[in-house]
């Protein structure tokens, strides 16, 4: 579906980190593998050492920020961020990363603001991909309440911001690890591999 | 165009609560002490199963105004349970909007026949599995989620090991079936013989698994996610335990680092006194609640 040149299709070899302290990141692992990429799980900081760029997966979000008090990730993810890798949050990801929790995104999460777990739902969700709507399940999930400037918005569900993207960070509200459709990890992808050359 | 409560919807959030614990409580107050301590979500009980084994009596699901204080002090997902084949409890936990129900041996049965249709509800099921075939009837029935049993209140992990290692070398011996051979499988499993087929052919289970039943200690937790549990319940072993938000948190952790030793030990420190434990051993028959459940 993809009009995206996978990784292996370039012939550089990528790494990419899933946080692992809690939540859906082996099915962040599959699509990243199936698209190419070699995947490392990230518990400590030292796990964080030579990635390219680093996903923040489903879970719960207390869960999640407190095993980043535990393992004192903190300031290793801003550190990660500052260097220019990219990194992907989903759902809980996307709250994680906001300036209320790690502050490496200018938004600011609602959480549940959807409601309780009987008013999770799916939709289509148009976020400009080639190839049209991607399917989208939203489970217990958040929305973006507030975002500065250098935010740019990539999808809405009922006026309600659920995708976007500042610089290298990239958030959805949304789990596309579980569907069948790779196109946002393609993108994403895509970021860590131009950072990378932009390194180099 | 929205659609609500799919099954997909279901089972994706068993899918994030992997690699966490579910903790029982029986008032805010604990539920707040969990949600600290790094619980993935909390079910709401009226007693912890070593209560109700000391106490007897028929336990039931527990005073929706004690479940709705609990949603009020917590931000994870609250799950509460409902007796085995009692829709009517459920259909007040969904009306409630609890997050996952779970249809509870702990609990005194309802029917000695039927379990609730799960399909008929918005609000997920999980549903406990002494091996594959109940595991999948479950499946069958509409449940988004499994636990391994174990036995409930004992604090003797003896029988969630038995569960789990029944469950998962029922799965490896589908590997390699053939076509007519799934379908004498599926007899013997007393299971439906499309979800055996997936089974066969993924190598797991069509839904999230966890394990409960007898969990005391972060090196419990440590053994269970090593034989395959994707998360862990953690009944009377917390607030029935000398230091419950150590041993909340040690838990947690362990869960989080299960295949790393050096921190599995890290967390067994100084967390004081275990919870008083039974050998499930001992009991009777008519005293085992993983029985409960056709």
């Amino acid at each position: 579906m993809s009009a995206l040149p996978s990784p292996a299709a370039t012939g550089e070899q990528i790494t990419v980190g899933v946080l692992a302290l809690q939540g859906d990141f082996e099915a962040h692992r599959a699509v990243l593998e199936g698209l190419g990429a070699a995947v490392r799980e990230v518990r400590v900081p030292a796990d964080l050492d030579s990635l390219d760029g680093l996903v923040i997966p489903g879970g719960e979000s207390t869960t999640m920020t407190l095993g980043v008090e535990r393992e004192k990730l903190g300031e290793p993810l801003r550190e990660f961020h500052r260097a220019g890798k990219p990194i992907f949050g989903t759902c809980a990801g996307l709250i994680m990363l906001d300036r209320e929790h790690l502050g490496i995104i200018d938004i600011r999460a609602e959480r549940n603001a959807f409601g309780r777990q009987v008013r999770s739902f799916e939709t289509d969700v148009e976020m400009g991909l080639p190839g049209g709507p991607i399917e989208a399940l939203f489970i217990r999930a958040p929305w973006i309440a507030e975002y500065g400037p250098s935010v740019e918005v990539l999808a809405q569900v009922d006026g309600n911001p659920v995708a976007a993207r500042e610089g290298t960070v990239l958030v959805v509200a949304f789990h596309p690890e579980l569907g069948d459709d790779q196109r946002v990890h393609a993108l994403f992808l895509q970021a860590v591999r131009d950072a990378r050359l932009a390194a180099a | 165009m929205r659609d609500e409560a799919t099954f997909k919807v279901k089972a994706g959030l068993a899918e994030m609560l992997k690699g966490g614990v579910i903790m029982d409580v029986i008032d805010a107050d604990q539920a707040r002490i969990a949600e600290a301590a790094g619980a993935c979500a909390v079910m709401a009980l009226e007693r912890v199963p070593s209560d109700i084994r000391r106490d007897g009596g028929v336990a039931r699901m527990s005073d929706p105004e004690m479940i709705q204080g609990i949603q009020e002090a917590v931000t994870i997902p609250v799950m509460a349970k409902a007796r085995i084949g009692h829709f009517a409890e459920a259909q007040v936990l969904e009306a409630l909007e609890v997050d996952y129900i779970d249809e509870s041996e702990v609990l005194t049965p309802a029917d000695e026949a039927n379990h609730i249709d799960k399909w008929g509800f918005k609000v997920p099921f999980v549903c406990g599995a002494t091996n594959l075939g109940e595991a999948l009837r479950r499946v069958g029935e509409g449940a988004a989620m499994i636990r391994s049993k174990g036995e409930a209140g004992t604090g003797d992990i003896v029988e969630a090991v038995r569960h789990l290692r029944t469950i998962n070398g029922e799965i490896k011996r589908l590997s390699g079936l053939s076509e007519s051979e799934i379908a004498t499988a599926a007899k013997q499993h007393s299971a439906p013989l499309d979800l055996l087929r997936e089974v066969a052919a993924s190598g797991r289970l069509p839904v999230v698994m966890f394990c409960a039943g007898g969990i005391a200690t972060p090196a419990d937790a440590s053994l269970v996610m090593q034989l395959g549990a994707e998360g862990v319940f953690v009944g009377s072993g917390i607030f029935k335990s000398g230091d419950p938000e150590a041993r909340a948190a040690a838990i947690v952790e362990a869960t989080t680092h299960f295949e790393v030793p050096a921190r599995v030990l890290s967390a067994s420190e100084g967390l004081g006194a275990a919870m008083d434990s039974i050998e499930a051993r001992s009991l009777e028959d008519s005293e085992l609640l993983s029985n409960r459940g056709w």
